[in-house]
């Protein structure tokens, strides 16, 4: 069958941010991806994707708008109650038994799972052993989730998840506010390390006792989702967590030697103990 | 996704549960197509919406899984706070980009990439609700040559959302939604 233009132009897109910037999106699954394309042509007002490939060839575009606008996107603080509640009950209580512990947030876009996993670790004692390592492929969202400043809104909205999560104290406590947006607390980034990392072509850079990766692995086709869960292997100790976004799952990988599902909510999964793969 | 396999693609807001209910418990019990439904609900809604519209189908209801084929003869739901599309291959996909619409599940996002993935038969059917999702969407199903059918504003509980579909894309038939199962079950025969 003869391929449609738009699915040329997107495949010469895809090539042309491959060969001319490194970025590598063939393992992206189509439908969200090319809504994100067709996304950029409307942000650019290019007429197609041709048009959009030429002006990032010869950059009049920048590489970095085009990949902020193609990767994970916003997120809310505390979104998925229940899966925060969980990592509290299940994972809390083994990360305490480490002096030090390290923790991947991989994809943390604009960081707020990030700051709002730090809010529940401070509560439960544990923050000043931990690193987190806060990671994504924008440049762009490292920069905002750096920044820690959000729309007051966020907050507002987010109050009642705060406390479904099982927080303990004042939500409003973590922030300053001003001129209708929120500051976080410098606090709460003492210990997290922000760095570009790119799921699909970098490889481990840490031990983690806990990787979490939330609605990440949804954007990606099945190769690419294996990749990464076998980097988040090689990056979790014997006996380390893993935590999905909620509608996700390893049930369609053949790694269930691998990871043991500790609880459907998050849902969680841990590191077999037995092991040296 | 089995060569040729008729996909029916419906949206609805405000007023669409009871809607849907009318919708599935006139369809016939052996319907040779798959639905997939878009209905705007609060998060946490998905289970008990599914419960109780398994009450009035015969087809069976279950919610779209991201991965999972996409059978005939199953109507699937989209759970809350995630869009629905549909991959190529005929399995179906969740994503957490942006709202559409202010919405998450949005019918737009759906039928759109409907429009772009499936290669059999399609219909886009947009029923009561009180915005302008779905309307786009449509146009897009029709541009590719699948067909619209609208549930009539008189009848529709929430009349904006079918009286957008209708100015925005057109519709090829504009119908209560007793007659919208009917046409369902004479395009789809077993």
């Amino acid at each position: 069958m003869k391929r449609s233009v738009e699915d040329i132009e997107l495949g010469l897109f895809v090539e042309a941010l491959k060969q001319r910037h490194g970025y590598d999106f063939s393992g992206y699954a189509e439908a969200s991806f090319r809504r994100r394309v067709q996304g950029l042509c409307i942000h650019f007002r290019t007429d197609n994707i041709s048009q959009l490939t030429e002006q990032l060839l010869h950059d009049r575009i920048a590489i970095g708008d085009v990949v902020s606008q193609l990767s994970v996107p916003v997120s809310e603080f505390f979104r998925d109650p229940p899966s925060f509640a969980t990592l509290r009950r299940a994972v809390f209580p083994v990360l305490a038994s480490y002096p030090h512990i390290n923790i991947w947030q991989a994809g943390c876009a604009r960081g707020e799972e990030v700051y709002s996993l730090a809010i529940l670790l401070t509560e439960a004692g544990l923050y000043d052993r931990c690193r987190i390592y806060a990671t994504d492929i924008s440049e762009h969202a490292l920069a905002a989730a750096r920044e820690g400043v959000y729309p007051d809104r966020e907050l507002r909205q987010s109050a009642s998840s705060y406390f479904e999560a099982g927080g303990s104290g004042t939500l409003s406590d973590y922030f300053h506010a001003r001129y209708g947006h929120i500051k976080l607390d410098d606090d709460l980034k003492r210990n997290v390390t922000f760095a570009e990392h790119n799921l699909a072509l970098d490889g481990v850079f840490c031990e983690a006792q806990l990787v979490l990766c939330r609605n990440v692995l949804i954007y990606f086709k099945p190769p690419l989702q294996r990749r990464a869960l076998d980097l988040f292997h090689a990056s979790l100790v014997r006996g380390g967590f893993l935590c999905l976004g909620n509608k996700e799952s390893l049930s369609r990988h053949d790694i269930g030697d691998h990871f043991t599902l500790v609880d459907r909510q998050g849902p969680l999964y841990r590191r077999v103990l037995d092991t040296d793969a | 996704m089995r060569e040729g396999a008729s996909l029916v693609v419906v949206g609805a807001s405000a007023g669409g549960v009871l809607a849907l209910r009318s919708l599935l418990s006139g369809l016939r019990a052996d319907l040779a197509a798959s639905l997939v439904i878009v209905l705007h609900i609060r998060e946490s809604g998905v289970d008990s919406l599914i419960g109780l519209l398994n009450q009035s189908s015969r087809i069976p209801v279950r919610e779209a899984l991201h991965g999972a084929p996409i059978d005939t003869g199953v109507a699937y739901v989209a759970p809350g706070n995630y869009h629905l599309l549909i991959e190529r291959e005929g399995c179906f996909a969740l994503s957490v980009d942006d709202k559409v619409c202010h919405a998450r599940p949005s019918i737009d996002v759906l039928f759109a990439s409907a429009a772009d993935a499936w290669r059999g038969p399609l219909v886009g059917v947009v029923l009561t609700g009180s915005n302008e999702d779905g309307a786009r969407g449509l146009a897009e199903i029709r541009a590719r040559g699948g067909r619209a059918w609208v549930q009539s504003p008189a009848e529709a509980e929430a009349p904006q959302m079918p009286e957008a579909a209708i100015r925005v894309a057109g519709a090829d038939a504009v119908l209560p939604l007793a007659d919208i199962a009917r046409n369902i079950n004479q395009a789809f025969p077993p």
